[in-house]
Order: C-alpha cells, then sequence, then structure tokens
C-alpha cells in the first residue's frame, strides 16, 4: 500500500465520482476518460504492461470517441434543472441501492480466501500472453473476435438502413 | 492508376528541387532590392514634362502650356498656370510657357490620356515605381522642377517611342524650316524685284 | 522498467560519448539520485533535441516548398532564413490570446497542453542509438500507439470548446479522418510483430542488425511483406500526423482553419508543435520497425556512430514526407475516409496472410527462397491491382483541352 496506489485510487475514484455528478454530459465524459487513465495505471502498478496499454488504447482512443459521438448525436437541450421533491426521493432510492450494491460486493471481497503470504506473480511477458491467447485461450479469443464482428456489422446495417437513401445507395 | 502517376509527379517535382540550384529557369524569383527587373517599354507611372536641353531644363521645355491634358485629365489632377509673356520655341515661334505644372500624383491614375491628347510631345510617361515617401500632401504634389526631366532620359528609359518622337519633330522641325526658306527666299526675291524696279526714281 | 546504461567498452568512443556525458554529470551526485538524474537528463535531452528538430523543421519545409516552387523560401531573417523559427516563435508568443467568451475556457486551454503531452510522451520508446533509448519496456511498440491514440480526443476538445458549429463539424471530419487511419497504422506493422515475436523496440532494432552475402542489411524492408508494411505505414502516418495530401482538417480552404479556427497565438503554436512532433515521432518508429533502427547500412560504415545513422534515417523520412506535400494536391474528406476503409484496411490484411505465409515457408530450405519470393510477391501484387482497378473505375485518365502537349 505505497503512495502511488494511493494516488491512482484516489483520483480514479474522484474523478468518476465528479463524472456522475456533472451536469455538462461532456465534462462528464472527458472525466471518465481520467478515470480510464487511472485504470490504466493500476494495472501499471502491478506489472501488467500489455493489458494497461491496451485498455489506454481501446478505452481512450476509442470507447471515448464512441461516448462523445453518442452524446454529440443525442443531445438534448441544456434542461433547467429545478430540484424538486421527486429527485429527492430519487436521490434516497439512488442512495439504497447503491449501499447494497456496495455491501455486496465488499462482502464477496472481505470472505474469499486470498493466501497469507506474498505469491510471486507469472512472468506476463507478452510473448507469454500470446502463447496463452492462441493456444490454450484460443476459442475464447475466436468467439470473442467474431462477436464483435458481428456487433460492427449489425451496427453498419442499423446505420446504413434509412427509407430516403434507398434511391441514392 | 497503380501509382505511377504518383512517383511521375514526385520525380517532377525533385527534378525542380535539385535544378533550382544551378539551372536559371527553374528559380525565376528575382530577390527585390539586390535585384532589379527593368520593366517593359510600354510600362507607364506618373507623367514626366520633357526639356530639350540639360543645362537649361526650365527653359527648354516642349511645354506651351496649351491646357489640354489639364482639360483632357479623367482624374483632374493636373494644375497648369499660363505665363503672360511668351518665348520661342525650338521652331524659333514664340509660345507660351508654363509658369506652374502641378501633378498630384496621389490621385494620377496612369491612364496616359495626357500624353496622348499633347499635341507637342511635351509629356511622357515615366518609369518609376520607388516612389513612397514619408507625407501624404506636401510630397506627393509633383511640382514643375521636380517633373522636368530632360530628353536624354527619355531615349534612356523608352528608347524606341523617344527616337520616334525624335525623327518625328526632326521631320516637322524640316518642314518648317523649309517652308520658312522658301517664304524667306520668295521675300527675298519680292524684295530682289521691288529693289530691281525700285532704281528707277520717281521724278 | 527503466535501465542502467549497460556501457561496452569494446564500441568505438564516439558511439559510448553520450552515455560518458550522462555519467560524468551524475557521477557528482549520491548513489540513491542516480536513476532520477539519468532519467531526467535523458528527457531534457529528448526535448531540447527534438524542440530544435522543430525549429529547423518548419524552416526546412518552407525552404524545400520554395525550391521545388521556383523560389527561396525565407532568406532575409539571418544566414539563409536560419533565424526565421525564432522570428516565428517570438511572434507566437507576443500574440494576443483569443478565447471566445462562451467557449469552454478549462477545455479550450486542454486541448493544446494535452496534445502536446501526447505527442511528447510517444518520444520515450524509441530507441536513438545502441543504448539510447529512454524507456525499454516489453510493450514498446503498444504504449507507443495507445498514447498516440490519445491525441484524438484532444482534437475533439479543440472543435468543442471553441463554441463554433463550424470547428465542432471540422472536428468531426478530422476525427473521422484519425480513426479510419488508425486500424491500417496498426495492422501495418503487426507483420513486424510477427516475425519478430516480440513488440520490443530494441529487440526489434537489434534483429535487424546482420548483413547478408556481407552487404544487404537485414532491415525489413528489404522483405516483399516489410516493403509493402512499410508503404501502408508511411501513407497511414501521413494521414495520422495530418500531413498534406491528408491535411484537410489544418487546411486555410477547408472551413477556415477547420478546428483550430479559435485558437490563435502561442495555443496556435501549440498545434503544429505537436502535429510535427507526432510526424517525427511517427517518422522515428518506422525507422526503428522497418528501416533497421540505429543499424548501419553496410558492415564497412559502423564506424558511424549509431545515433548519427538513426538521425539520417528519420531526416530523409522527413525530407520524404515534405517532397509529398509538395507534390500532390489535397484529398477530400470521402476520398480520404474511401482510400483508407476500401484500400488500406484490405491491403494491410492481405499483408497479415502474406507474412504468415513467409514465416511458415521460413522452413522449405534455401534452394526455395526463389518461388517464396514469387508466391509472395503474387500474394502482394495480384490483390493491389485488383484493388486499384475496382475502385479507379469511372475516373477516365484526364485529357486537358488547352494545355500545350
Amino acid at each position: 500500500m505505497n503512495a502511488t496506489l494511493l494516488i491512482t485510487i484516489g483520483v480514479t475514484l474522484i474523478s468518476s465520482a465528479v463524472a456522475l455528478s456533472l451536469r455538462n454530459l461532456i465534462h462528464s465524459v472527458l472525466l471518465l476518460v481520467i478515470t480510464w487513465i487511472g485504470i490504466c495505471a493500476f494495472y501499471l502498478i502491478f506489472n501488467a504492461e500489455f493489458i494497461a496499454f491496451t485498455q489506454l488504447l481501446v478505452y481512450v482512443g476509442a470507447i471515448s470517441m464512441v461516448a462523445l459521438f453518442a452524446v454529440l448525436l443525442t443531445r438534448v437541450a441544456p434542461s433547467t434543472n429545478q430540484r424538486n421533491k421527486q429527485s429527492v426521493t430519487r436521490f434516497i432510492y439512488a442512495l439504497i441501492t447503491g449501499l447494497s450494491l456496495f455491501s455486496l460486493m465488499a462482502f464477496a471481497v472481505l470472505h474469499t480466501d486470498s493466501p497469507k503470504e506474498k505469491v510471486e506473480a507469472l512472468p506476463a511477458t507478452v510473448y507469454s500472453i500470446g502463447k496463452a491467447l492462441t493456444e490454450e485461450y484460443a476459442p475464447a479469443l475466436m468467439i470473442t473476435g467474431s462477436l464483435l464482428t458481428l456487433a460492427i456489422l449489425g451496427s453498419v446495417l442499423l446505420a446504413a438502413h434509412s427509407p430516403q437513401s434507398k434511391e441514392n445507395s | 492508376m497503380y501509382g505511377f502517376g504518383l512517383i511521375r509527379g514526385l520525380i517532377v517535382t525533385g527534378k525542380n528541387f535539385v535544378q533550382s540550384f544551378y539551372n536559371p529557369s527553374r528559380y525565376t524569383t528575382q530577390e527585390y532590392p539586390e535585384v532589379k527587373s527593368t520593366p517593359p517599354e510600354a510600362y507607364r507611372s506618373f507623367p514626366f514634362l520633357v526639356t530639350d536641353s540639360e543645362t537649361d531644363p526650365l527653359g527648354a521645355l516642349r511645354c506651351v502650356a496649351c491646357l489640354t491634358c489639364e482639360k483632357e485629365c479623367p482624374a483632374q489632377c493636373i494644375f497648369i498656370e499660363k505665363s503672360k509673356d511668351k518665348k520661342p520655341d525650338a521652331n524659333g515661334r514664340l509660345q507660351f510657357y508654363p509658369t506652374q505644372f502641378i501633378i498630384d500624383s496621389s490621385v494620377c491614375m496612369s491612364c496616359q490620356i495626357c500624353v496622348e491628347v499633347c499635341p507637342f510631345d511635351s509629356i511622357k510617361m515615366d518609369k518609376v515605381f520607388e516612389v513612397a515617401v514619408s507625407s501624404r500632401f506636401e510630397n506627393l504634389l509633383l511640382t514643375r522642377d521636380k517633373l522636368t526631366k530632360s530628353n536624354q532620359y527619355f531615349h534612356l528609359i523608352s528608347p524606341s517611342e523617344a527616337q520616334e518622337v525624335d525623327d518625328r519633330l526632326a521631320a516637322e522641325r524640316k518642314v518648317a524650316q523649309e517652308k520658312a526658306a522658301a517664304q524667306a527666299k520668295a521675300k527675298a526675291e519680292a524684295a530682289a524685284l521691288a529693289a530691281q524696279v525700285k532704281p528707277v526714281p520717281a521724278p | 522498467m527503466s535501465m542502467l546504461p549497460i556501457l561496452q567498452t569494446q564500441d568505438p568512443y564516439l558511439e559510448r560519448l553520450p552515455l560518458l556525458l550522462r555519467e560524468a554529470f551524475t557521477h557528482y551526485l549520491p548513489e540513491p539520485w542516480h536513476t532520477l538524474s539519468n532519467q531526467l537528463i535523458s528527457i531534457v535531452v529528448i526535448l531540447s533535441v527534438f524542440g530544435l528538430l522543430f525549429a529547423i523543421l518548419t524552416l526546412a519545409e518552407r525552404k524545400i516548398l520554395g525550391h521545388v516552387q521556383n523560389r527561396p523560401g525565407p532568406n532575409r531573417t539571418g544566414f539563409f532564413g536560419m533565424l526565421q523559427p525564432f522570428a516565428d516563435g517570438i511572434k507566437m508568443l507576443t500574440k494576443e490570446d483569443i478565447v471566445p467568451v462562451a467557449a469552454d475556457h478549462v477545455l479550450h486551454l486542454l486541448a493544446p497542453v494535452s496534445l502536446l503531452a501526447a505527442s511528447i510522451l510517444t518520444f520515450a520508446v524509441i530507441p536513438y542509438g545502441k543504448n539510447l533509448v529512454a524507456l525499454d519496456i516489453d510493450t514498446a511498440a503498444l504504449y507507443f500507439f495507445a498514447v498516440g491514440s490519445a491525441t484524438e480526443l484532444s482534437v475533439f476538445m479543440a472543435g468543442w470548446s471553441s463554441n463554433n458549429k463550424y470547428s465542432l463539424l471540422a472536428a468531426m471530419r478530422a476525427l473521422a479522418q484519425l480513426i479510419s487511419y488508425e486500424l491500417p497504422l496498426i495492422i501495418s506493422w503487426i507483420p513486424v510483430v510477427m516475425v519478430a515475436s516480440t513488440l520490443s523496440l530494441t529487440r526489434i532494432v537489434s534483429l535487424q542488425s546482420g548483413y547478408s552475402f556481407g552487404i544487404l542489411p537485414h532491415w525489413y524492408v528489404f522483405t516483399p511483406w516489410g516493403f509493402v508494411a512499410f508503404a501502408l505505414f508511411m501513407v497511414s502516418a501521413l494521414a495520422e500526423s495530418n500531413r498534406s495530401p491528408f491535411d484537410l482538417p489544418e487546411a486555410e480552404s477547408e472551413l477556415i482553419a477547420g478546428h483550430l479556427t479559435e485558437y490563435s497565438g502561442f495555443k496556435y503554436a501549440l498545434f503544429f508543435m505537436a502535429e510535427y512532433f507526432g510526424m517525427t515521432a511517427l517518422s522515428g518508429m518506422a525507422v526503428s520497425l522497418f528501416l533497421g533502427g540505429w543499424n548501419a547500412p553496410s558492415p564497412y560504415l559502423t564506424f558511424i556512430p549509431s545515433y548519427l545513422w538513426f538521425a539520417v534515417k528519420l531526416l530523409s523520412l522527413l525530407a520524404g514526407f515534405m517532397w509529398i506535400r509538395a507534390t500532390f494536391p489535397r484529398l477530400r474528406i470521402d476520398q480520404l475516409t474511401r482510400f483508407a476503409w476500401k484500400f488500406l484496411v484490405p491491403l494491410s490484411l492481405i499483408n497479415l496472410v502474406t507474412t504468415a505465409f513467409w514465416i511458415l515457408s521460413q522452413n522449405w530450405g534455401h534452394l526455395y527462397f526463389i518461388p517464396r519470393l514469387i508466391i509472395t510477391l503474387i500474394l502482394i501484387v495480384v490483390p493491389y491491382i485488383l484493388l486499384s482497378k475496382k475502385l479507379g473505375r469511372g475516373y477516365a485518365v484526364r485529357t486537358y483541352t488547352y494545355a500545350p502537349q
């Protein structure tokens, strides 16, 4: 539990908390990007380089674009959010749900059997990861790949199919 | 289609780059203050008054203050003051001369109409373009002494036009001289005839 | 993650000179500070060298473009215009920083800063010489492209924060270009990783250091798949750094200045610095992955130090970028995206198959080298011709009515 880990945890949690509470959606997405960078730092602290940089490439490089485009293309007018009684009720419901979820996860984490002494991590070089992915876990990789391909094809089909574009496709 | 056009384009620009260091046709920039280009002969900037003598420029002006250019100038930028007395010109005839000849070069639009209408070939277009001055009103108002330039200068800047003007003026002068000589001869003959008739005194 | 330098005493003196200089500085500090000071000196050296290179590059670009276009380029400020970058820097620094009133001030400031930060971070993993790499990690190539993809976010921030609908549209177009070309950029160097079976750049460079028959270096660009991969990488690098002919986002005739419309003064200069840094870093990656990094092209030329070879290769790639800028007209956004998705992505995927064939046929024996080469070339050239034909259909060769033949 050193200073780097504490700072990373702090940055991740604080940025995600602020992201959830901001009015401006674009600011929320950008703070979420900081959260993802915090998770990348978390992976780096535990020497998982490959997954840290993959996280950076996928989340910060691509998923942030998806989120931003989604926010931009479905933008609602900046609403004048007045606090009414209903939102206070909603706040209480949200608090109850969050606390129950948190307590469930805390119970699960605290009651797992973790080894008492330090265990030396297996060397996770890129070579060993590649070998594992293509030999042992190859089916998982291929199923994930085909799932993503199908998702992309489906989204392209959904986006391309619109009644006006039938004559000039 | 297969990218060969791209390669050919790269070769063209590469050739231009390499040859621009030693081939003057591939480096057409003239670096201005060090290398001044000569404008073509029909280039015109502002008018100037032609004078036939270098020793007495203001006395040998071809301009006779006929005021045609002042009336014809579309921008109305010429101001002439005619003299009260007359002076003999190159042909010997007595003509007026301009005591003041002012061109406002901030208004002049270099249209050359004053040159075209002048019957005496006395105002021609100059080629100077480095005429920037620091004050707008006094320095841009060109007076007679600034406008006067000699015929040799005119030969320098527009050789063929100056030559043509000189030939024409010389031909006119010859015609005028011949006419004057013929007239003088006729007068002399008449006088001689009168002198021949005269010695018989009246009784 | 950081390594102390390994001085090889059998290398010539010039080769060891940078590391010896660094040792001379850290020698005076106490022992626990050595690593930190080594890293700090590396960072300072990288920043100053590439900052100066940026200044010289702006001047070199204008001079090269000028000479290609029959004119001198800047030659009034100092001898051959040498002081022009500094004059430009002073101009940019003293310009007024105009921010629109309704703009998002935090994001407006953050966009060029994060762009520059991401561009500078990518310099850390490139091996500049035999032992000259700031960060020698196992996943260096992945790090480079992961950090490089953070630049797209800054482009969006720049377009959004200007509170200008044309800037936003232009930022969307710029993002479309960046995302489209990221795919061929990354797929084009996967063959290198397949052959080298490592993502570490220092190892990839040291794998290219042999010479066959005494003269031909083992650089990956001299293999059929490597040549195609290099070409694909360079084209995608041109598009990723918004360089001509893909400079739609920043050209002045396109939506004023695209997502940079509302930027003036030093922030504008920071955007251009980030673009040049991106260009330099991508060229550095191309040199390391395909052109053999710091290896000399012939075994008789190894007396020239490795960082000088790296510099020569980097500068020739950058000069190639400028040559391309001087030659080709700009692509429209639809031509751009069509080129990426319909031409580059299929070609790069086919290149993967070709490399797989090359690797798997390595144990056929030396006699089969020519058939291997022929099959590989067919695997590359035939799809290229077919794709070009298909995509070029409908566009005839231009005939000019008034130009003299």
